[in-house]
């Protein structure tokens, strides 16, 4: 019952930070400056991790499929039509955004929480500036921009990664080739795009609320950049479950 | 001028400000004085709408601050100033850029006259030369003067300081408290400074409003506190030994005329 409450008075919170969050920007221009430093703090930044991981699992993906899939039943090209489905389907959205959860989420939940204790937000609180919107908004948005392209880099990481075990001689790229070619249907990729927008909105507002609303000093800071990965986790699983449901 | 009328603050069941009657005056500088835990920084944090009072009126120049609708309140607080106890500049910005950030934000004009404004400001704090440094490369001092360059970047009517002195030593507090003063009267700011340093209550005092245990027990100037019948006062003020022999000497000297 108390869980109950608290979950609750959470929601309600969320909601009400959320309500000031998308209030037009004070100064627009400081809007666009703070929403092109949060797409490169955000996002570039995350390209490398992206491309690494998306890689090194599109090159594992295609040796699992090859040894436990394949037979002399199975035609050769199955390999890299599954890898395709599975990076389009699941790992370059819902996974990547996990991953990126971990990473951006705390990041956010740390940056928030710090100024949160060090009265910045007090002070901007102050000067009659909208803090919610000055700070928030601009990540919400930035992530969910550059996310699409996040995706597509994932994808194509993947892939290539897929191409890299052929050089093991474990599949040839012509038979990967045609795998990949194999009834493509663009709408998967589509629906890797819209999961991946409304993980970003997740990560992003979750981990801002849990910054944002620190109360106490270091400890509770850390503690809101875990709370932030682990709430944002869930979530994005728990949506991914319904998207999947919805667009599929 | 900014009054406090009834003003009562409770956290809880605990009563933290208790019947706050208190009046700041345009164009000095205003002390809150009081132990920790007194309920200064409540009160500060009352006044600045920080916090919201359980019940009272805090009136800036006849306007309610309590019963002003959301827009008016972003409105007034255009006109505040506010320096915190530990400056919190934005650490993400540049000394010039944090100047800036109040004149970015609310100010039409071009670019090269903000930039203008913001090293006036600067330079009014004796800071020419670290525009370019981030707040983790200046000093505590040197942080509470930016911090005091970019609350009065848009020329505010009210200023406010929450131990401005905290973590300062002596020489510094006294460039501090002398900036705070200089800008009060050249500005004709209402300025008021939340403080426990001595220095700052002999020095630049000039209505002090002595909190404790949630009651403004006392008001006055740093001349009169010196012949001020309140106990309270007294072992709050006096409570140094150097303090004590200042004061033993002025009554003795007081004596002596009579």
């Amino acid at each position: 019952m108390l869980t109950l409450k608290n979950s609750l008075t959470h929601l309600g919170r969320y909601v009400q930070l959320m309500g000031r969050v998308v209030a037009q920007p004070d100064r627009m221009r400081m809007f666009y400056k703070q929403y092109v430093t949060e797409m490169f703090q955000l996002g570039y930044n995350s390209i490398g991790i992206v491309l690494i991981i998306s890689f090194f699992i599109g090159a594992v993906i295609c040796l699992q499929i090859k040894l436990n899939i394949q037979s002399p039943w199975m035609p050769r090209m199955v390999t890299g039509y599954t890898t395709r489905e599975i990076m389009l389907l699941e790992f370059s959205s819902s996974i990547m955004c996990l991953i990126l959860a971990g990473k951006v989420g705390s990041n956010i939940a740390s940056e928030l929480g710090t100024m949160r204790i060090t009265q910045q937000i007090d002070a901007l609180d102050i000067m009659g500036v909208n803090s919610a919107n000055y700070l928030i908004l601009p990540k919400i948005m930035g992530l969910m921009t550059i996310m699409p392209i996040l995706v597509t880099f994932s994808v194509a990481a993947g892939i290539l990664g897929a191409y890299a075990t052929s050089f093991m001689g474990t599949t040839t790229v012509s038979e990967l080739t045609e795998g990949f070619r194999y009834q493509f249907n663009q709408w998967f990729f589509w629906c890797g795009i819209i999961k991946a927008v409304v993980y970003a909105f997740i990560i992003t507002s979750v981990s801002a609320y849990k910054g944002y609303t620190v109360e106490g000093g270091s400890v509770e800071v850390g503690k809101a950049s875990t709370d932030a990965v682990v709430t944002s986790s869930i979530l994005v699983l728990f949506a991914d479950i319904f998207l999947t449901q919805l667009l599929t | 001028m900014i009054q406090l009328k009834h003003l009562y603050k409770s956290f809880g069941d605990k009563e933290v400000l208790k019947d706050i009657n208190a009046m700041f005056d345009n164009g000095k500088v205003n002390l809150i004085i009081g132990q920790s835990g007194s309920g200064k920084t409540v009160l500060m944090k009352n006044v600045v709408g920080l916090l919201t009072p359980t019940s009272g009126s805090i009136f800036y120049d006849e306007r309610d601050f309590c019963s002003l609708t959301k827009k008016e309140r972003i409105l007034l607080r255009r006109e505040m100033g506010m320096i915190f106890q530990n400056a919190a500049l934005f650490d993400s910005m540049t000394v010039l850029e944090n100047v800036m950030f109040p004149l970015n934000m609310f100010s039409d004009s071009p670019y090269e006259d903000r930039v203008k404004r913001a090293r006036f400001c600067l330079s009014r704090v004796n800071l020419d030369d670290a525009d370019n440094k981030f707040p983790g490369e200046i000093s505590g001092g040197m942080q509470k003067r930016v911090a005091i360059a970019r609350a009065i970047a848009l020329q505010p009517k009210y200023l406010f300081c929450d131990e401005p002195n905290s973590g300062l030593d002596p020489k510094t507090s006294i460039v501090i408290d002398e900036l705070i003063h200089g800008i009060t009267h050249e500005d004709n700011i209402t300025t008021i400074v939340n403080t426990h340093d001595m220095n700052s209550v002999m020095g630049i005092g000039e209505n002090i409003t002595f909190i404790c245990e949630g009651r403004a027990e006392w008001q006055g100037s740093n001349v009169e506190i010196m012949d001020a019948d309140n106990k309270k006062l007294e072992d709050f003020i006096f409570a140094s030994d150097i303090l004590r022999q200042v004061k033993i000497a002025h009554d003795q000297e007081k004596k002596q005329k009579q």
